[in-house]
């Protein structure tokens, strides 16, 4: 049992994390020297001193953690208002963002990428654009897109639309222009079609490397999206996490934090998951 | 002027240099006939532009000068006339065995069936022995196994010109012997015309009807045409006990240690007199000297 190596990682795992929630909570534990004065002053009132009881540093407990995120996930989809909703909500608006963003960047990537990678012409005309576009951080373009665009909603979708577009755009382009040659010349002595070759041969001997694009994709939408939404603010798990920044909520703070964790997980799990059914063995 | 099945007229091949502004002729002035169901190996050293000529053939590459004609057409491009059997098996790494075969026969035979499709492909999958490997990716497969599958997708597709480049180069001694004797074994059931490089003398008398000789490039021709005058079927296990095998064998490996070099030097000093070098190869029957058809023409014999 001991020499299975996924058991012994687990325990590894499991004991790393026991450890930290050990060092967390023992470092935010109340401290027990320094009783409260009864009343707060005026200042302390208005700066929110109160809040400060609850622990030393100000930083919550991983108790405290885990019992918001209880009662945060048991009514994730409550709506009490604009500035008051479930996590699930917040969540929902960002994924919906993020799977519209990329889903638009993929129509126009994955075509326009086969063809920039089955024609050199296109390759070498694209190349500078691409190269220059695509170290601009997304964020930049959200002035221009919220004045062109003029909805914040929709400037967020654009800039992960702009973002997930060049690792898919680069990715199908290379996957397309080093599909080998004998696999192309098999085309060729069986007389397929430009696009009978395009689709059964050229696509599924690429489809791993594009399906790798998409993968780096999504993780940098998901990136992405929290910033994006602390600037537009509204709804969205990034707005959430600033707004809670607001309220001095830091709970709320850390729970988001997990969550962004656990879904950006999932999204990139789920490509990895797609990656596998189109790969083969060479 | 006899009208064969194939005929490749003159033709040269010659590329750019690097590092100078002359062209490099590779092989040049190539006569050929060949008739409808022969089986037809060639042999050369490394460099000699074996393949090239077998990709012309194929359509993938445009010689020179030169055309070559099939079935009284032009060989223009790549087309499903021409089958192709390469080296490295070129099978597609996705699909399953059977799948393989299927695509080219779904390109052959666009209106058919699912089923018949299936059926067709298994036929040929089950003449190279592989009934129990038919769902199995290429990756899962031996290197002989692999090669065999792209021996039943080339006589799938029921090509009029089969056409291989070193097929069993890279599979091991005793893998190659048996699908040489498959492949012998579907040769004689189909009777496809066969068009095969290999570095091998002894697969080349075991398949062959006739062998044609490439002397080494540059400037390389094809200089003779042997005859195998062995009675077929042929067992490879029994076939160094044919008279005329020795005869055969001998005159084939002299060629190649001492005639293709000698001659070469001949054709390029041809070449710097800048002689017509257009010429057909010299027939030649190593079982039978006195039966020599015809004089070589300009060569000399190379023994």
């Amino acid at each position: 049992m001991l020499s299975n190596l996924n058991f012994r990682a687990t325990v590894l795992s499991l004991v790393m994390l026991v450890v930290f929630l050990g060092v967390w909570q023992l470092a935010t534990a109340p401290e027990v020297l320094a009783p409260q004065q009864g009343e707060l002053s005026e200042y302390e009132r208005l700066t929110g001193g109160g809040a400060q009881q609850s622990s030393g540093s100000g930083i919550p407990a991983p108790t405290q953690v885990f019992s918001h995120a209880f009662s945060e996930l048991s009514n994730p989809f409550y709506d009490a208002g604009p500035n008051d909703k479930g996590i699930g909500i917040q969540l929902a608006y960002s994924i919906y963002r993020v799977l519209l963003g990329f889903a638009l960047a993929a129509l126009i990537a994955i075509p326009l990428g086969f063809v920039i990678g089955m024609s050199p012409l296109l390759n070498k005309a694209f190349d500078p654009y691409i190269q220059i576009l695509k170290p601009i951080s997304p964020l930049a373009w959200m002035p221009l897109a919220l004045f062109v665009i003029r909805d914040s909603n929709m400037s967020a979708i654009f800039v992960i639309f702009i973002c997930s577009i060049w690792p898919m755009l680069v990715n199908t382009a290379y996957g397309v222009a080093s599909v080998r040659n004998d696999w192309l010349n098999v085309a060729k002595t069986h007389e397929l079609s430009n696009l009978r070759t395009a689709f059964t041969v050229i696509l599924p001997a690429a489809a791993p490397t594009i399906l790798t694009g998409m993968r780096i994709s999504i993780g940098i939408a998901w990136l992405v999206i929290v910033a994006a939404e602390m600037l537009v603010g509204g709804t969205g798990i990034g707005y959430y996490i600033w707004n809670e920044w607001n309220n001095l909520d830091l709970a709320s703070v850390i729970f988001a934090i997990i969550m962004i964790g656990i879904v950006g997980f999932l999204l990139d799990a789920s490509l990895a998951q797609a990656t596998k059914l189109v790969r083969y063995a060479d | 002027m006899s009208k064969g099945f194939l005929e490749i007229e003159n033709l040269s091949q010659r590329f750019p240099q690097p590092d100078s502004n002359d062209l490099m002729t590779v092989f040049e002035g190539v006569d050929l006939d060949i008739e409808k169901g022969e089986f037809v190996c060639l042999i050369g050293h490394s460099g000699c532009g074996k393949s090239t000529i077998l990709n012309v053939l194929a359509g993938l590459a445009t010689p020179t000068d030169g055309n070559v004609i099939m079935d009284n057409k032009e060989i223009k491009g790549p087309s499903l006339d021409q089958g192709v059997i390469f080296q490295n098996h070129s099978l597609l790494p996705w699909l399953s065995a059977r799948d393989n075969v299927m695509f080219a026969v779904r390109a052959r035979w666009p209106h058919w069936s699912k089923a018949k499709r299936r059926e067709h492909a298994e036929k040929y999958l089950h003449m190279v022995g592989l009934d129990h490997a038919m769902d199995r990716k290429p990756a899962q497969l031996s290197g002989g196994m692999r090669q065999r599958v792209g021996i039943a997708r080339a006589f799938a597709i029921e090509p009029k010109l089969l056409l291989m480049d070193e097929p069993f180069g890279a599979l091991d001694a005793l893998t190659r012997g048996v699908i040489q004797e498959e492949l012998l074994k579907i040769w004689s059931e189909t009777h496809q015309t066969v068009f095969m490089i290999t570095h091998d003398v002894d697969e080349a008398i075991l398949l062959a009807d006739r062998v044609l000789l490439m002397t080494n490039g540059p400037h390389a021709q094809v200089a003779e045409s042997v005859k195998i005058d062995i009675p077929r079927p042929r067992k490879r296990a029994t076939l160094h006990q044919e008279e005329a095998y020795y005869p055969i064998r001998n005159h084939l490996v002299d060629f190649l240690v001492d005639g293709a070099k000698a001659m070469s030097a001949k054709a390029q000093e041809a070449a710097a007199r800048g002689e017509n070098p257009r010429h057909r190869p010299r027939i030649v029957n190593p079982a039978r000297p006195e039966a020599d058809p015809e004089p070589g023409p300009r060569m000399v014999r190379a023994v």
